[in-house]
């Protein structure tokens, strides 16, 4: 074993961390998530122990609601990311299409795939665990319209950057979701989060939609106003996506972005 | 159709990427652009394609400005690209993705389009084979396909046959002439294989840092700059 040689690969990829700001970001960014995320579950826990006392599958059901967000958002990102490691980019975009007809295209599809990988999961639930997220009755499409509504303006966002910044933008399409899940409030509720924070996470379609299902499950009512507080939000974060997007392309048409992306 | 372009520029920062272009390329015509690498070729495609956004100056698809919305879709719809930087995906057979973008392209009598083609460019074979198995002939080929789906009245062919062997090279040089006369297709061609564009073209461009700093035929080429040929030519004009 020589130890020069074994240097040489290792600084190999220490120049390319030292040379990329994103990467140490990258690095930095999943523990501080882990973090927060799994201190906040803690602290929810130390502090009321009893609160899931009974209703067995909340934590299980938000756990499939959440997955159907993460799903549907990195869906459509890899939808998009697909063309872009394909080197099939360009091809798409001297095709006559309309980025309106690209958008829905990419939503629509990006459904199917993710249904595909959620239906399996949430029929085992029911003969491994005994838990049935159906027991969120009618709410429980609402529901998910919401997430699915909220995974595609993430997607879109996330593509809008891959448009505008290139592959580069990679990134931040798998680590998008993570950042909400403490501030979703997807396992805990939201009156945990210090009160700062609390006026962040009321601005998330996601904390209505984990809030409804929680209380739906635990007390066996369904507030209506969670659920059209969230799809009122998911339409005005969707339309600003869109916006977003076009914006997206025009820059990119500008800085020469979509002649061979990918390379 | 034809391509109009009018004092056309492309600055990337402080860099001037295009400089002043002006040109016309009248229908059914074949025109070369030549100039050595980062001379702004793929710009000025990129620019015809409406894929980048000019800074200043005019793309003229049949005198329809290509920067409105609406005409930039309605001229993609007969205009097709092939280029060997950009690729079909790899793990849809041959046969989805010509299924693919001839939807796309909204070909009519589709299974037709692509029986011609496959016929045409010796694709039967491998038809239903995934497109990322194939040797880097068979690519080209199927690329080439893909660019004809729509039986485009303008095909703009960024170095197309690069990477070929002579063989392979020769017969997509062939098919693309005898293409172009049968439908009177106007092309741009953008190559450094010299005799490819001494073969196809009726018209050269050669570019440098930009600009246009020559036009003509290729035998107006040679005989103006005192060469035997057009490498030479093109090597002279650059090297200047």
């Amino acid at each position: 074993m020589k130890l020069r040689r074994m240097y040489a690969l290792s600084i190999r990829h220490l120049y390319l961390i030292r040379g990329s700001f994103p990467r140490i970001l990258d690095l930095i960014y999943w523990p501080t998530i882990q973090i927060i995320l799994w201190g906040f579950i803690s602290k929810f826990f130390t502090m009321y122990s009893d609160y899931y006392n009974n209703t067995v599958g909340v934590i299980l059901s938000c756990a499939i609601l959440y997955d159907f967000l993460f799903r549907s958002s990195i869906s459509f990102n890899m939808l998009f990311l697909e063309e872009i490691w394909s080197r099939n980019f360009t091809n798409l975009f001297v095709a006559p299409l309309k980025l309106s007809e690209i958008i829905t295209a990419l939503t629509f599809t990006a459904l199917v795939r993710t249904l595909i990988g959620i239906v399996p999961a949430v029929l085992l639930m029911s003969p491994l665990f005994g838990v049935s997220i159906i027991n969120l009755g009618a709410p429980l499409f609402l529901l998910f319209l919401s997430l699915y509504m909220f995974g595609t303006t993430l997607g879109i966002l996330v593509t809008s950057g891959l448009l505008r910044f290139g592959p580069s933008f990679e990134n931040t399409a798998w680590s998008s979701l993570f950042l909400l899940a403490p501030l979703g409030c997807v396992y805990y509720p939201l009156s945990i989060l210090p009160e700062w924070l609390q006026y962040i996470s009321n601005l998330l379609p996601l904390v209505y939609v984990f809030e409804e299902a929680r209380s739906i499950l635990i007390n066996n009512s369904v507030n209506y106003d969670n659920i059209i507080n969230a799809l009122l939000l998911n339409l005005i974060y969707f339309s600003l996506s869109v916006i977003i997007f076009y914006f997206s392309f025009y820059g990119a048409r500008k800085k020469g972005t979509l002649v061979n992306m990918g390379e | 159709m034809s391509i109009k372009i009018k004092n056309l520029y492309k600055n990337y920062k402080r860099f001037e990427a295009v400089k002043n272009l002006n040109f016309e390329i009248k229908k059914g015509s074949i025109t070369g652009l030549l100039g050595p690498n980062g001379c702004g070729k793929t710009t000025t495609i990129g620019m015809i394609l409406g894929l980048i956004r000019p800074t200043k100056g005019e793309v003229l698809i049949n005198n329809k400005d290509i920067e409105i919305e609406k005409n930039r879709i309605s001229v993609l719809e007969k205009m097709n690209f092939i280029s060997p930087y950009v690729e079909l995906p790899k793990k849809l057979s041959v046969k989805e993705n010509l299924i693919v973008y001839g939807k796309m392209y909204e070909v009519k009598n589709l299974q037709n389009r692509i029986n011609t083609l496959s016929n045409d460019l010796n694709l039967e074979n491998f038809l239903n084979k995934k497109t990322g198995e194939l040797s880097s002939g068979q690519k080209n080929r199927v690329s080439l396909a893909k660019s004809l789906i729509n039986n485009p009245e303008i095909l703009l062919l960024d170095e197309p046959t690069a990477s070929l062997d002579p063989d392979t090279g020769d017969y997509v040089r062939s098919y693309i002439e005898n293409y172009a006369k049968k439908n009177n297709t106007t092309i741009l061609l953008a190559s450094h294989n010299m005799s490819e564009v001494e073969r196809l073209c009726e018209n050269i461009m050669m570019m440098k840092q930009g600009k246009i700093i020559d036009e003509g035929t290729c035998e107006e080429l040679i005989f103006k700059h005192g060469r035997v040929n057009l490498e030479e030519t093109f090597l002279k004009l650059v090297r200047e």
